[in-house]
């Protein structure tokens, strides 16, 4: 217990300053009031789903829980089922063997919600495209808020997307 | 035929490491695996191409194995022409056949005759059963299917089932696993994967040789070092190209990184999944550490894309002098860590005992890579068919002999510790000179082959280039394709609330395996 008090004194506080939303990944316009905004806002719950990633964007939107991202600072936390959810995270270009998946679980989400997609792939299809095992960017399949690319984007950029999604539109800086 | 009459009808394709190709005919196969089981080879991968547009192909189909056997053969890649498009199974003689049989047949339409397991395993409902995408002819696609799976069902007094996925609790990739229970304890588990499906094979018939190595380093994002330095290998020798020893030394140090990076993820991942989050904190930000010093090197924090065919894309040059004191840095801290996890009580409460994988066990399933040497078995490619800068490095290979989640954290300790000495060895001897010498543009039709040891097993390209390098077909291979049906026995008598925690410290690829 002591080596473990230690190490954490010895370690610090490594947390580092949030980026500022970038109005140029919004894909959506003028869909969610901003006195909803504001209340995710305050308290953000985002579920993840994997479409059909290559799996260096879950490295990503792990590596956000380190210590370096204060994303529990940022009122931001991740929850285990989409009925608990106001946005889902959704990586990878969607593979049709994850369509229904992917489906169903916008649909569990309770309304109003945003999506946020996360890398080239979400974004485009990336290098995968579009073909017989995959219908391209995420897009494609369910209403998406703001896009983020990237392959994989840092989680730096990861969070000023979910940001971008959150702040009502007049008041984002391009 | 025996042994000496098998090797006899092989040529040597590659001489570092050691692989040797031959053709022969399908009432040869199972003889030829018995001779080979029985010599202590093992299965690395088994698929199918269509034959149809080869000009001097003798078959319209062929299978097309690789085996590892010994020191003196290293890899064995044996062709077998089809007339029709079926052979006899092999799953008897190597077990670890079954699923990726299932998967030729889905893929490229050959079936395995006599096989005691005939379902569909890659196709869930995105292509019907008598389309195979990986057949010349198949194009489009098709209205999705629903995906009707017959999932083996368990009978008995209080006995209930436990569907679970593919979308998951946590950040983690998309799979099913279905448990049948008593009480808490899991009598049965089987998996169902694919769902990550996204044509990765058939991609790469659309790409050219140097836009393949993209592929390649995403076809498991979190081993793209390995991937693309296996592809780079198959490229090389299937055009005549040889990189230049510093290009090489890169690629060593980059997959070192890349071992280190993902050991110190799960170690910080299997604690938390133990309840200790101080362990998930410290890893976590160590790893970060090494990410960003990743992207001041080379530009990419994950080292995508750095790896090319001919040699690698950049060199960092005066950074390069970073990784000695970074390597003392993180041994330090290591040294730390690994005291205070043995220490805990709770902790290795946890992992002594749980997901026990035994060695006579792991063998027969043909198990590879970090859960093989914590299983026992002293196999590692580094240091077993050693190309170079391998072959001057005299790696350690790190094994435990229990088999549990805690032999899982002990080899990955030692492995990041060997990971470090060799950071160090690779930055201060490193050859100067160039980083990449040219692949010929218009090389004519050859087989190529690349087999590297990544930080979760041995990752294998195959590829024929067509005329003027076309990709014509790329086989990929993951270790996690003979790790996840060990996963099925490692559960077994274990309680439910532990398969997260025995999952992780396997932490097998979905996306390799599916492609
Ligand atoms: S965007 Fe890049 S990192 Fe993310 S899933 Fe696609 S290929 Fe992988």
């Amino acid at each position: 217990m002591e080596n473990i008090v230690k190490k954490i004194l010895k370690t610090g506080i490594k947390s580092e300053a949030a980026p500022f939303p970038d109005e140029r990944l919004r894909v959506l316009r003028g869909r969610l009031s901003e006195a909803v905004l504001r209340r995710f806002g305050r308290a953000l719950a985002i579920r993840h789903v994997d479409a059909g990633s290559c799996n260096a964007c879950e490295l990503e939107i792990n590596a956000m829980h380190n210590p370096y991202y204060n994303l529990e600072g940022l009122g931001i936390h991740f929850v285990a089922s989409p009925r608990h959810a106001d946005l889902l995270l959704v990586t990878g270009p969607v593979s049709r063997h994850m369509e229904l998946a992917l489906k169903r679980t916008y649909e569990a989400t309770p309304d109003p919600k945003l999506v946020v997609a996360c890398g080239d792939c979400g974004v485009c299809g990336g290098i995968f495209g579009e073909s017989y095992a995959s219908l391209g960017r995420v897009a494609n399949v369910i209403p998406v808020d703001v896009a983020v690319p990237g392959c994989p984007p840092s989680p730096n950029a990861i969070i000023q997307g979910i940001l971008t999604a959150l702040m009502p539109e007049a008041e984002t800086q391009a | 035929m025996d042994l000496a009459g098998f090797t006899a009808m092989l040529q040597t394709i590659s001489k570092a490491p050691k692989a040797a190709y031959g053709v022969f005919e399908v009432s040869k196969l199972r003889p030829a695996c018995s001779i080979l089981q029985s010599a202590g080879g093992r299965l690395i991968a088994l698929w199918g191409s269509d034959e149809r547009e080869s000009l001097d192909a003798p078959c319209p189909f062929a299978l097309h194995l690789a085996f590892a056997l010994g020191p003196t053969l290293g890899l064995v890649w044996i062709a077998i022409p089809l007339e029709a498009p079926e052979y006899p199974s092999i799953h008897d003689i190597f077990p670890a056949a079954s699923r990726m049989q299932r998967a030729a047949f889905d893929l490229s339409g050959l079936s395995a005759i006599n096989s005691p397991d005939a379902r569909k395993w890659l196709r869930h409902g995105a292509w019907p059963q008598e389309a195979f995408p990986l057949q010349k002819r198949f194009s489009g696609s098709f209205p999705i299917e629903a995906d009707d799976y017959p999932f083996v069902t368990v009978e008995g007094d209080g006995v209930s089932e436990i569907p679970v996925g593919p979308v998951h609790a946590g950040t983690i990739e998309p799979g099913h696993f279905r448990f049948s229970v008593v009480g808490e304890k899991v009598l049965r588990l089987e998996e169902r994967l694919g769902y990550t499906h996204k044509g990765i094979e058939k991609r790469f018939e659309s790409l050219g040789m140097m836009d393949g190595a993209r592929l390649a380093g995403r076809i498991s994002g979190d081993s793209t070092v390995a991937y693309a330095w296996a592809y780079a290998m198959a490229i090389e020798r299937a055009t005549g190209t040889t990189p230049p020893q510093r290009a090489l030394w890169l690629r060593a140090l980059w997959l070192e990184r890349e071992r280190a990076m993902n050991h110190l993820g799960d170690l910080g991942a299997i604690a938390n999944d133990a309840g200790f989050a101080f362990g998930l904190a410290q890893f976590s930000r160590l790893k970060e550490d090494l990410l960003r010093e990743n992207f001041a090197m080379s530009g990419h924090r994950y080292l995508m894309d750095a790896v090319v065919p001919g040699g690698v894309a950049g060199d960092p040059g005066d950074r390069l002098v970073h990784v000695v004191d970074e390597a003392q840095r993180f041994e330090a801290e290591l040294d730390e860590l690994k005291a205070i996890y043995d220490d805990h009580a709770g902790l290795q409460d946890r992992f002594r005992g749980a997901g026990r994988l035994s060695p006579s066990l792991a063998a027969r399933l043909g198990v590879v890579g970090l859960a093989a040497r914590a299983s026992g078995k002293a196999m590692d490619l580094r240091a077993d068919f050693p190309s170079s800068p391998y072959d001057q490095l005299d790696l350690k290979i790190a094994t435990a002999a229990e088999g549990d989640v805690a032999a899982r954290v002990a080899v990955r300790f030692a492995e990041i510790q060997e990971s470090l000495r060799l950071w160090r060895i690779i930055a201060q001897r490193i050859p100067s000179g160039s980083v990449l010498e040219p692949i010929p543009p218009d090389p004519p039709p050859a087989l190529g082959v690349g087999w590297v040891e990544g930080w979760r097993g041995e990752v294998l390209i195959a590829l024929a280039l067509g005329n003027h390098g076309a990709l014509a077909r790329v086989h990929a291979h993951d270790p996690s394709w003979q790790n996840w049906p060990a996963l099925e026995h490692a559960v077994l008598d274990n309680i439910v609330p532990d398969f997260p925690l025995i999952n992780k410290s396997f932490n097998l690829s979905y996306s390799g395996h599916d492609l």
